[in-house]
């Protein structure tokens, strides 16, 4: 490896996008995974009747 | 007969006016004054914004709704208040003047008993140099605030779009996506527009060909002007910080925080950070939101004297049961924050939505080295405008019906929000973030660590946010059009 690429990779290991979390390929799937977002579907919507049930006075 | 006066047809005066006219529109008269002819659902204009839309699925004609109702509509602007009449009646009355039903620029006077002021924000765009003039967008970057601002970016995007595709490899486009001045909020409609924008880039094959730049106000991401949340992911209680970086550093957007734009030009925004340094960043396309303030209603006294100051805050917006004592960050607390929107010295005078006066910021707030306020200012998204309009309607109903006070009450810091933002528009390949916090405002006291009810705090990215955004959007433009069962749709 050249010096230039090692400092070029060197880098991108310091860049903003480096340090914050990145979804794994098992993550990236189940986001789009019918019959699992089916079921966050439904979760999702009875936290969110949750929070306008919790909201009204 | 009393006559019930509401200024604004947006998220939180349809409520309030609709509601009203069901539960006492036979016995009292209900008038809305709003100055556009159609209603909007606002959240949509984001797809407008980038072509997936058209105004016409997020906008509805206002005056069939009102007269199906038997509500009266004006389309005219609210230019004054007189809570205390004038020189020939004790009675109240608000000026208007007509912007259509082909009376344009005609002004009258209307008395009432009750009136509800849900005017929402002006769009201050005059604020920053170079965005615009007064409320008026300028010639550079673009808005999606209004369904024609939307349309008007989504038209620049696609010129955009095909300059691209002819770019020799290797050159990019600079798109900047953020708020336009240190003291903005809604900085969830310009998150939303960013991952939209990279959404359509993606789907014209030209994504490879810009570089996207997010701009804010906020300390860090994921502040919203809420001062963050906290959100359980993998077993811990992890900062929004957290949450929103890792969507950003995903799709490859690069971000800029705790920025005050200070100027923009042709092709550059100037701004200003915390530590007082001033930077600049070239731009191709630029959707920068625009500060908010009060839609500039004035109020007089029996005499004819001013006392706008009396009425309103120093930004304009209404001043209501709050405690407005000026209190440093860390003696604030859920308290402060008002509860059934009433105006303190005329009690027949209620506010809604954005139009109230917020006692306070809730994000921390913060000055530059230079003492340039650089800070989200409170959001009041739409579940709580909507659930402060009804709220109101149902105090004024009981008030209506004898009660002394308001009835019912809903502090920003007893109620949450949900933000559904999306990210393209794919039935089954799109997905949003999907996120609630409870409450809006974080009570410290009721919950030590982290000022919320983790229970029903949470986010997370998929299809499912994706089908929620989609319904949400059906759902509220049908509430608004009053169809049958539109009460049973919470707000
Ligand atoms: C692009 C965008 C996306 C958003 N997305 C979301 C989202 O996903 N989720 C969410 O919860 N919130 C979202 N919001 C915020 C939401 O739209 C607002 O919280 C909500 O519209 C506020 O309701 P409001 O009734 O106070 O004001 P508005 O809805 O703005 O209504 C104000 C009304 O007053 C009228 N008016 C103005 N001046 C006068 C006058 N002088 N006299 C009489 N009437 C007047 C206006 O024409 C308008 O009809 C978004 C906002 C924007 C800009």
């Amino acid at each position: 490896m050249s010096e230039t690429e090692s400092k070029i990779i060197n880098t991108v290991a310091y860049e903003q996008d480096y340090f914050p979390p990145k979804p794994t390929s098992t993550t990236k799937f189940f986001r789009t995974c019918k019959i699992w977002q089916f079921f966050r579907f439904v979760s999702i919507n009875l936290k969110m009747l949750k929070v306008v049930a919790a909201s009204h006075h | 007969m009393a006559r019930v006066v509401v200024l604004g047809a947006g998220v939180a005066g349809h409520t309030t006016a609709t509601f009203l006219q069901k539960w006492v529109g036979n016995e009292h008269e209900i008038v809305v004054v709003t100055p556009n002819s159609q209603w909007n659902w606002i959240p949509s204009n984001i797809w407008v914004g980038v072509g997936a839309m058209k105004p016409e699925e997020v906008t509805f004609e206002l005056e069939p709704v009102y007269t199906d109702l038997g509500a009266t509509f004006k389309q005219a602007k609210a230019v004054s208040i007189n809570p205390e009449g004038g020189s020939e009646s004790d009675k109240p009355f608000v000026t208007i003047e007509f912007t259509g039903q082909g009376k344009d620029g005609e002004s009258e006077d209307i008395t009432y008993d009750y009136l509800v002021n849900a005017t929402g924000p002006k769009l201050n765009f005059g604020a920053t140099p170079g965005l615009g003039e007064g409320s008026n967008l300028g010639e550079h970057t673009v808005s999606v605030c209004t369904f024609g601002h939307a349309e008007h970016a989504n038209e620049e995007l696609q010129k955009l779009i095909e300059e691209m595709r002819s770019l020799p490899d290797g050159e990019k486009k600079n798109i900047v996506i953020g708020t336009g001045h240190g003291m903005c909020t809604c900085q969830g409609a310009a998150f939303e527009y960013i991952f939209n924008v990279e959404h359509a880039l993606n789907v014209a094959g030209v994504r490879d060909k810009a570089e996207l730049i997010w701009i804010s106000n906020e300390y860090q991401l994921g502040d919203f002007g809420m001062g963050g949340m906290h959100l359980d992911r993998g077993g811990y209680l992890t900062g929004s910080k957290i949450f929103t970086e890792s969507i950003f550093a995903e799709r490859g957007l690069k971000w800029i925080t705790q920025a005050h734009t200070e100027k923009v030009t042709a092709d550059t925004i100037y701004y200003e950070t915390l530590d007082g340094e001033h930077h600049e960043v070239k731009y191709d396309f630029s959707m920068l939101i625009p500060p908010f303030a009060g839609v500039g209603l004035k109020a007089y006294d029996k005499a004819g004297e001013d006392m706008t100051a009396k009425v309103f805050a120093p930004n304009g917006f209404m001043k209501v049961d709050a405690d407005y004592t000026p209190r440093p960050y860390a003696e604030w607390r859920a308290a402060d924050w008002p509860r059934t929107y009433q105006n303190p010295d005329y009690k027949n005078m209620f506010a809604a939505g954005i139009a109230f006066a917020p006692p306070h910021f809730i994000s921390k707030p913060m000055k530059s080295a230079n003492g340039t306020p650089i800070n989200p200012t409170p959001p009041r998204t739409g579940m709580p405008s909507g659930i402060i309009g009804k709220t109101v309607a149902e105090s004024i109903k009981d008030m209506l019906n004898g009660a002394a006070e308001p009835t019912h009450t809903a502090s920003m810091a007893e109620m949450g929000a949900a933000c559904v933002a999306s990210t393209g528009m794919g039935l089954l390949d799109g997905t949003a973030a999907a996120m609630t916090v409870f409450p809006v405002v974080p009570d410290f006291e009721k919950y030590p660590e982290t000022g919320r009810d983790q229970k029903l705090t949470f986010g997370e990215v998929g299809l499912a946010g994706h089908w929620i955004k989609h319904i949400l959007h059906h759902m509220f433009m049908y509430k608004a059009k009053c169809k049958p069962g539109w009460t049973l749709i919470p707000e």
